[in-house]
């Protein structure tokens, strides 16, 4: 067979494409789990929280989150009640201005309240795992992605530490680390949940207000649970797909 | 006069343009990780990366293989669903010690234990604080659910240490203190 120059010149840069391809190979898959077999979410149950900060403090365990940073952090709501006056009610609408306090993110946990008005709840919050999330679509460089079991994930060793990402999630659940200079954030244990193990936050949990969820699997208590509860998530108007499911969650969340 | 007079300087003009690309292909290829694109616009193997960091809390189905006695007596009073690591703090160093599995905690680096593997806490865990411990979750609030079982702890023991009359494996006084 003979080969003029123009073929040549055609062939080269498609074998060298080609090539590349089969360097790559098929990499091996972790065994005993199959990443297409889940799609991994939260559930969190608000009235069972009680601010007591071991999903915070287990997490910074867990995860060598540095002080003064949160993966997931606990914030405690007071909304006022609605004291009439002759001229009308007070503003702001209690509803639209809640109380919110989370000091060092809830990690020991809340002072005593005595203010016995209005309503409190504790509201724990931590990536969203978004299934069209926001951060991952602006990274320039593709160090952030939804993996394929549906979790949201940093590429620390891709990433170049340019905080679009931060910016980018409607939930400020990213940070740039302090030392490492690089995004980071809730992983969802991914080093656990891939082991079989439920994240360090639902393991610390005391009262099962956070418990790790499987949409994909069909026994999954989630499903009753969603089909029996009024369940929200965050932000639903951003049309993010967050997966982080809240039961009972107040109007006034933002 | 031909437009093309001088068309051999098209065609040196192609051949260093070919030239390029193929040097990008080339650098491209040492440059972009083999595994960038196997699942989207991402490097693949950083899943396996993420998957592969040092686990901390070992999950209560590990201690129970071991302490199934008070994980009997844990179950039959009102702590039943709270999981030992909640109070017991982050024991997956323990376990590895007990099962003889250190080794599959990296030794060195970012996230490797902190404890050596002659620390004798590693045999026997730093019991929790009781004092610290159970106010943490039990200290009233009026922010706190109102079924949630809550006392002001200056006012409800007198300074007198929880477990002396509460177990937290089985926190009822019906239950007795725990000795």
């Amino acid at each position: 067979m003979k080969i003029t120059r123009r073929q040549l010149m055609i062939l080269l840069p498609a074998a060298a494409v080609a090539w590349e391809s089969v360097l790559a190979g098929t990499p091996e898959d972790a065994p005993n789990y199959k990443k297409t077999d889940h799609w991994w979410g939260m559930l969190i149950d608000i009235p069972k929280c009680i601010g007591c900060g071991n999903c915070v403090r287990a997490c910074q365990t867990e995860n060598d989150v540095p002080d003064g940073f949160f993966r997931t952090w606990v914030e405690r709501y007071h909304v006022s009640d609605w004291p009439m006056t002759e001229s009308g009610p007070i503003t702001p609408n209690p509803l639209i201005a809640p109380e919110v306090i989370s000091p060092d993110g809830g990690k020991e946990g809340f002072p005593a309240a005595t203010d016995e008005s209005g309503k409190y709840f504790f509201v724990p919050k931590l990536c969203n795992h978004c299934a069209d999330s926001p951060c991952t679509q602006v990274c320039p460089v593709g160090a952030t992605f939804i993996s394929p079991d549906g979790v949201v994930l940093v590429d620390q060793k891709y990433c170049l530490g340019c905080a679009y990402c931060v910016q980018a999630c409607p939930y400020g659940c990213r940070y740039i680390h302090p030392t490492k200079e690089v995004a980071d954030k809730c992983t969802l244990c991914y080093h656990r949940i891939t082991k079989g193990m439920t994240t360090a936050c639902c393991e610390a949990c005391p009262t099962g207000a956070r418990q790790l969820v499987d949409l994909k699997n069909p026994n999954d208590p989630i499903h009753a649970f969603l089909k029996t509860h009024s369940v929200q998530v965050l932000k639903p108007q951003m049309a993010t797909g967050a997966k982080l499911f809240y039961n009972d969650l107040d109007g006034s969340v933002r | 006069m031909s437009v093309f007079k001088d068309v051999g300087h098209l065609f040196r003009f192609a051949g260093l343009f070919v030239l390029a690309f193929l040097v990008f292909l080339v650098v491209r290829h040492y440059y972009v990780p083999k595994s960038f694109g196997q699942y989207g616009h991402y490097r693949g193997a950083a899943i396996g990366e993420i998957a592969q960091r040092p686990v901390k809390f070992a999950g209560h189905e590990a201690c129970e293989a071991c302490h199934s006695d008070v994980s009997d007596k844990k179950k039959a009073g009102k702590h039943a669903h709270v999981n030992c690591e909640a109070c017991h703090g982050a024991l997956a160093s323990h376990v590895n010690h007990m099962m003889g599995t250190d080794t599959q905690v990296p030794k060195a680096g970012p996230g490797a234990p902190t404890q050596l593997a002659d620390d004798p806490s590693l045999e026997k865990p730093v019991l929790p604080d009781t004092a610290v411990l159970c106010a943490r979750c039990h200290t009233a609030s009026a922010a706190k659910p109102k079924g949630f079982p809550q006392v002001d702890p200056a006012s409800h023991s007198n300074g007198i240490s929880c477990e002396t009359c509460h177990n937290p494996h089985s926190p009822s006084m019906d239950a007795g203190g725990a000795k």
